[in-house]
């Protein structure tokens, strides 16, 4: 038996005085970049500030705070063997190496959330965007995703919705389920609209995102026929033709391309729908695996490259620490004060509840050793977390009468430079028509204006950054770069959400008739497939014909629905808090559930209720069916067919708004009463499966310790005896 | 200096490798050489995991 354990915790008491030193330091860093924060008005505040508060918080959080959780709160137990390692499969239950997997696993949460919310959010100043990211990700999204990955690994990987149906209750399953599939649809149509509004009237973008199709199919190609399983290989050629494909797009106009790339969003529409469906019916080694390769590494590469050119760019912020608009609630980017709209606009990033369906899928069948959930869950969801405060940063060095221009809707600001310059000196910021004009041709776009959806935005203040950090008067190449980078990952997000709701679907109808559930009979993929697309293709078309603005109508409705799902999640950790008997830890998922229903009830109740017909869904409805019937037109409504669009647009996004209210109400109000019961007895029996001794070594943390290495040559040296002399 | 390099280069290759799943040939191979069974082609073994991506998804957040 060679049962050599990782070394136990390092508990209280055994810190070194040198590991006390660095701690304060990073502690002492961290304190004078928040004081900055806090203290500087009006004068030039350097972006460095934020980026160093970010870090230091983070390190603190993770060292500190992820641990404490890990060991005393969960009790991870690395003498328990880990799903992986007992039913081990080399496919889904497969151990990990834990550097690779936290890869794997921060790939497959971190995607376009995290860049767009930010950017919006930036309308109410840099501070309240940047206190949620960091102290809304250490005090509950990295420990729903630590929590809710740990708890599914003590059940052999089950998912968030056997778990709520499981341990909470059937009804509450249900809701849960409802809810887990309504959610997904927003999150693609507004994720697609993103896409449409970065790419509708930009020839350059049109051309290198459509090039990304051929070459992901080529790369397909290669691994399946050419040559088997050279990733490397293909991935290296795929990402170099990616380039080439940025570059060409600089010269659509000399090969007279730009015309007929020239799309209207309702073309873009169709094309997006088209794609997905057919993407989600293909065989995934033809276009999903290899563009998942390709946005894994542009992912990667962009943010150790914002990362690098933040520090040496040193930008300086452009607005202020709190702006009217978070007071006033009256801000053109979407309407609402900053409590409780700031957190619900940045939800990725900070707190996300689709992070639970990642961390109770396949993540937690490839653990390798229980200790690793604090790096996966907690430390993938700090990664994720920078990234929200880079897309942060990159919205606040813009010049602010642009960042407005491009951000209000076109019913606003015309849609053209007189007319927005007009209505941006009414917000209370100067920018002439020409400098609008200036700012588009400086990256080869024909407009800017309402260019809403964060991407451009980001694209803009991205290409700022690294023309500053790395010159060369690349501006236009680098915004490009970033639109592609966004919208290959929307895209990879469109092809697979569309298939797992299409397996959702299949799942669900398989219920009542078995032979849907076959995902290999064509009938009913092909039928799933196409009702998933329609759902979402019908939003993302609501949100491109809105009258109103597209993403000012659809991204409040996105925002809650995700943090709404965050809530269903963390009801499910406080539940199995109490039925393992840990009431007294309770308040650490208690306290996120607690400021996520709270802020979430609120921005709900205000969608549905709110007599503010900027904010109120059905309120907006109202007025315009009573304009309608005096036989009225309302701004910014030009005719009878746009009025009927608004009523229909708000009614819709009003019925989905108190839907997802009313689901997660069903799965809290469900739980109450288990926790009562639990907490009564001190812990009722759960789903968790029974211990069984690992016989794995692997160091617990991203660096492993001396005594760690040790043990695992030890053990590796072991096995090899093992298989020299068992294999006969 | 130079063998820091080499190592971090190496160390790059061996993460690359495994997080594309790439070394899951050569885990293949090693255990066939352990278990003394021939191993199929890497074109067929390759077949097998496309197939078995099929049906799982691997989901992608916003």
């Amino acid at each position: 038996m060679s049962t050599v354990t990782s070394p136990p915790p390092r508990t209280r008491g055994t810190t070194t005085p040198r590991s006390k030193l660095v701690w304060a330091a990073v502690a002492a860093v961290g304190a004078v970049c928040w004081t900055v924060l806090a203290l500087s008005r009006g004068e030039e505040v350097s972006a460095l500030w934020i980026l160093f508060a970010a870090l230091a918080s983070y390190a603190i959080a993770y060292r500190f705070y992820a641990r404490f959780i890990a060991y005393r709160v969960l009790e991870v137990d690395d003498t328990r063997a880990t799903p992986a390692e007992k039913l081990d499969n080399g496919r889904d239950f497969d151990v990990t190496d834990r550097r690779v997997l936290f890869g794997h696993h921060f790939a497959a949460i971190a995607g376009a959330g995290p860049l767009v919310g930010p950017v919006l959010a930036a309308q109410m100043g840099y501070l309240p965007g940047t206190i949620w990211i960091i102290v809304g990700v250490i005090f509950a999204g990295a420990v729903q995703d630590m929590v809710v990955l740990f708890f599914s690994m003590r059940r052999n990987g089950k998912s968030l919705g056997q778990m709520v149906r499981e341990e909470i209750g059937t009804i509450g399953g249900i809701a849960a389920l409802i809810a887990v599939f309504a959610i997904m649809i927003i999150i693609l149509a507004v994720l697609a609209l993103v896409v449409v509004n970065a790419l509708a009237e930009s020839p350059w973008g049109v051309f290198s995102i459509a090039l990304t199709i051929p070459i992901a199919l080529f790369m397909g190609f290669y691994l399946r026929y050419l040559r088997p399983g050279r990733v490397m290989e293909a991935t290296a050629v795929g990402v170099a033709l990616l380039l080439l494909a940025i570059i060409g797009g600089g010269y659509v106009e000399q090969m007279g391309l730009d015309d007929s790339l020239t799309l209207s969003k309702e073309s873009l529409v169709i094309a997006l729908v088209v794609y997905g469906f057919v993407a989600s019916i293909l065989p995934v080694w033809m276009l999903l695996t290899p563009r998942d390769y390709l946005s894994t590494f542009m992912k990667i590469g962009v943010i150790v490259l914002l990362a690098v050119g933040l520090v040496i760019a040193r930008p300086v912020l452009q607005n202020e620490a709190v702006t009217d608009f978070a007071i006033d609630g009256n801000g053109p980017v979407f309407a609402g004060k900053l409590f409780p709209f700031v957190f619900i606009t940045i939800a990725c990033g900070a707190l996300s509840g689709f992070h639970a369906l990642i961390a109770s899928g396949t993540t937690p069948k490839m653990v390798a050793k229980e200790s690793h959930v604090r790096m996966i869950g907690y430390g993938g969801m700090l990664m994720e977390s920078f990234v929200a405060i880079s897309a942060l940063i990159a919205a606040c060095v813009i010049d602010q009468g642009l960042y407005f221009a491009m951000n209000s809707p076109a019913g606003a600001t015309g849609g053209d430079p007189a007319a927005a310059a007009e209505f941006i000196r009414g917000l209370g910021f100067t920018i002439s028509p020409a400098d609008l004009t200036q700012a588009a041709a400086s990256v080869q776009e024909q407009s800017l204006i309402s260019r809403t959806g964060g991407a451009p935005t980001l694209a803009f203040g991205m290409s700022l950054i690294f023309t500053d950090a790395f010159g060369g008067g690349l501006a236009a190449f680098w915004y490009h770069f970033a639109i592609m980078f966004e919208a290959l990952f929307i895209l990879t997000a469109v092809d697979a959400g569309t298939r797992v709701g299409r397996f959702m679907l299949q799942d669900t109808i398989g219920n009542v008739w078995p032979r849907y559930a076959d995902l290999s009979w064509k009938p009913a993929s092909w039928s799933a497939s196409a009702v998933v697309v329609g759902l979402w293709g019908y939003m993302l078309y609501v949100g491109v014909t809105d009258p109103l603005g597209g993403i000012n109508q659809l991204f409040p409705l996105f925002g809650i629905s995700n943090q709404l799902l965050a809530a269903i999640a963390l009801c499910l950790c406080v539940t199995l808090m109490f039925k393992h008997g840990k009431a007294k830890w309770v308040w650490v998922p208690g306290i996120a559930l607690a400021w996520d229903l709270t802020t979430t009830m609120t921005a709900s109740w205000q969608k549905v209720f709110s007599g503010d017909p900027k904010i109120g869904y059905f309120e907006q409805r109202s007025v315009y069916q009573s304009a309608l019937d005096d036989g009225k037109l309302l701004p910014p409504a030009t005719t009878t067919d746009q009025m009927h669009q608004i009523i229909t647009n708000s009614t819709t996004n009003g019925v989905l708004q108190a839907l997802f209210a009313l689901l997660t109400l069903i799965v809290v109000a469900s739980a109450i009463p288990v926790w009562v019961k639990a907490a009564k007895r001190g812990g009722l029996p759960t789903t968790e499966a029974p211990y069984e001794p690992s016989r794995l070594v692997a160091p617990s943390d991203f660096f492993a310790t001396k005594e760690e290495k040790a043990a695992v040559r030890e053990y590796e040296e072991s096995q090899r005896e093992l298989a020299g002399s068992g294999g006969r | 200096m130079l063998t820091a390099v080499r190592r971090a280069g190496r160390g790059m290759h061996w993460y690359l490798k495994q997080l594309t799943g790439e070394a899951k040939w050569d885990d293949y191979l090693d255990r066939c050489r352990s278990e003394r069974l021939p191993p199929v082609s890497r074109r067929e073994f390759e077949r097998h995991r496309a197939e078995h991506n099929e049906n799982t998804p691997g989901s992608r957040c916003c």
